[in-house]
């Protein structure tokens, strides 16, 4: 690996943590899509600051743009109060609304500047080995690695401040109010910690695929654990393998990293949501299918204990009447009994039928529950 | 009505109390005196208004007129002293974490901005989920808790706090025998340690076996006081209108025997009472 790559997947995978962190909080308060609606409203901030400074490296810029997410975040939730408007027709409302001033002043203004639309939408991680930190005269690396860098450090660390804070505010708002933890305080620290992670991811990824980082991983991490702490360590870990595996698959295909990027935590997500130990479907179908079983056999077994005792019910009790009586599928029926035989819930003596001990049990606890 | 009960500073004093969602009223004027220590039951129709006053005096909501005072205090400064149960379905309980851990989120209130609980904060919620009959499930993730379950961590959530009042919003809702009992037990240790218990309730049936003082609730006060003084026919009457069904009740209220009254929404297999039979 050439030292430019190392330093792409490096930024890549430091960013795609950042967002991983957020994302997890966003995911469990059913708040995924304002992240979008951040991610790409805040490129009127970075417009207007760009404007006010001239200088595309100017710190004004993140401000801005921090503060628009910030703004975006406030208006969803006005127009949200008011009553007339769902909160995703809200999101719906607000973000393409400042998203298309920026889009109108920079194809208006700033045509000759390297801010353009390409840049806005797909971000240009493959040329972020090029903007260098120099200082006296040393070249110290990258900027966008620094730049996630700390934006990385700082939503760990308040993370890792708040975590009490975040937990109870997201799972009971409602107790957070009356123990004096402002639920609003919270939300608004938490839409601060997405907006400035979103203008970070902005430089990588662009507006468009920013969403995929902040909630692809996190969703994946839901399904995989029952651990708010283990969900926010994996979801990190599933952020920055999408982000590496991302970047190689650019590589082979010779394509897009950020869209690579975002396609490898949709499949990682994918991933998690077929083959996730409990939640999953490959799970749930097996867990169904073994109660599919289980409730056949107790439906044998009280069908049984019906008629057991009564005279002239002898054809119930036969193994090559049984699927008939039931009107179930023979084979399905002859693999139930093969079951319950194995379990021990029947026996079998010449084509007949016959209960054990458990077999009653089982029967008369279905019945009784 | 009993300003002051035994002298003392009343637990809990709501005056003229007016609470709107929008211009519309949820409460209209309301007032109320709970005295130390006992064990109020808040009953009325549904939309009565009755979780929109436990959150107005836990100062979750803001009054378009009126006051809470918590022992003589502005709620605010006395947020410690109460405790909260909210309806089980307030909350999401596929979130990612354990029954202990809910019930920590008790001590959050008293360590205050980013301390964090330790083992101390943890054997006091062992404790309470001990009082619970829930001790054994503490590792337990909380999607996995049956509906009682989920009722009795939230009890032991409150008992960790350790407050003087506890509001409580449906604390039987939907619940198994078996912990409905928990339940009642628990109010009357409550009860025994001086505390006082507000809970919205919604079974008429069990007010007088459950609770000391009722308060009857449609949006303005119809009565609030001791249970055989206030929870009459005429007052029910007032308060459900005629969606009140009496399946018996006896004309004079006598203080010890339990009245058998069927609002039409009775909960399904809630016993014996079929009309006619007192």
């Amino acid at each position: 690996m050439t030292a430019p790559q190392v330093e792409i997947q490096l930024i890549a995978a430091i960013v795609a943590a950042a967002c991983a962190l957020p994302g997890a909080f966003l995911v469990l308060r059913r708040m995924a899509l304002i992240s979008d609606a951040i991610s790409h409203a805040m490129l009127l901030g970075i417009v207007v600051g760009f404007f006010l400074t001239q200088d595309l490296n100017s710190p004004l810029l993140i401000i801005g743009a921090t503060l628009t997410g910030l703004l975006t975040a406030l208006l969803v939730e006005l127009l949200h109060r008011t009553g007339l408007v769902r909160e995703d027709a809200a999101i719906g409302l607000v973000f393409p609304a400042l998203f298309s001033i920026g889009v109108i002043l920079i194809s208006r203004y700033a045509g000759s500047v390297h801010l353009d639309t390409d840049v806005v939408l797909l971000g240009e991680l493959a040329f972020a080995p090029f903007d260098r930190v120099v200082v006296a005269g040393w070249d110290i690396g990258p900027k966008g690695l620094y730049a996630g860098g700390v934006i990385l450090l700082i939503n760990a660390a308040l993370i890792a401040l708040f975590y009490k804070e975040l937990k109870l505010a997201t799972f009971d708002p409602g107790l957070a109010a009356a123990l004096g933890f402002s639920p609003a305080a919270i939300h608004y620290g938490l839409m601060g910690m997405t907006s400035l992670t979103a203008v970070g991811a902005f430089d990588s990824v662009g507006a468009i695929l920013t969403v995929a980082l902040f909630i692809a991983p996190a969703a994946a991490a839901y399904l995989l654990t029952d651990d708010l702490a283990r969900m926010l360590l994996l979801s990190a870990g599933l952020g920055i393998t999408a982000a590496l595996s991302g970047y190689w698959l650019a590589f082979l295909l010779d394509a897009s990293i950020a869209g690579s990027m975002a396609t490898m935590a949709g499949v990682i997500f994918g991933l998690a949501w077929c083959f996730a130990p409990e939640r999953g479907l490959v799970a749930a179908a097996r867990r169904r299918a073994r109660q599919r079983w289980e409730f056949a056999q107790r439906m044998l077994a009280i069908h049984l204990l019906n008629h057991e005792r009564q005279p002239g019910a002898e054809p119930e009790l036969q193994v090559e009447h049984l699927w008939q009586e039931l009107r179930w599928d023979r084979g399905f029926a002859t693999r139930v009994v093969s079951l319950a035989e194995e379990r021990g819930l029947v026996t079998r003596q010449d084509g007949r039928l016959e209960l054990t001990d458990r077999g009653r049990l089982l029967a008369q606890e279905s019945l009784l529950a | 009505m009993a300003d002051r009960h035994n002298g003392k500073v009343p637990a809990v004093e709501v005056q003229d109390l007016t609470v709107a969602y929008r211009e519309q009223p949820a409460l209209w004027d309301v007032d109320l005196t709970v005295p130390s220590g006992v064990l109020l039951a808040i009953v009325g129709p549904n939309g009565a208004g009755k979780t929109t006053l436990l959150k107005a005096i836990l100062g979750l909501l803001r009054p378009v007129a009126g006051q809470v005072l918590v022992f003589g205090q502005p709620v605010v400064q006395q947020r410690r002293r109460i405790s909260y149960v909210p309806q089980r379905g307030s909350v999401d309980w596929d979130f990612p974490t354990s029954v202990l851990d809910v019930v920590m989120m008790g001590t959050y209130g008293e360590l205050g901005w980013i301390r964090r609980p330790g083992r101390r904060e943890r054997e006091r919620a062992l404790a309470a989920l001990e009082q619970v009959g829930m001790r054994e499930l503490s590792d337990r993730q909380i999607s996995q808790l049956s509906g009682g379950q989920q009722q009795r961590v939230f009890l032991a959530r409150a008992l960790v706090q350790d407050a003087d009042i506890y509001l409580m919003d449906e604390p039987f809702q939907g619940v198994d025998a078996l912990t409905e009992r928990a339940i009642v037990t628990l109010l009357q240790q409550l009860r025994a340690q001086g505390k006082t218990v507000i809970a919205v309730h919604h079974d008429l049936q069990t007010v007088p076996e459950y609770f000391d003082w009722v308060m009857l609730l449609n949006v303005r006060r119809i009565a609030c006081g001791p249970v055989a003084q206030v929870f009459n026919e005429h007052n029910l009457r007032l308060t459900y209108g005629g969606r009140f069904a009496m399946a018996a009740f006896a004309r004079e209220v006598d203080e010890t025997a339990p009245a058998v009254i069927a609002p039409d929404r009775s909960r399904s297999g809630g016993g014996d009472h079929g009309t006619g039979a007192a």
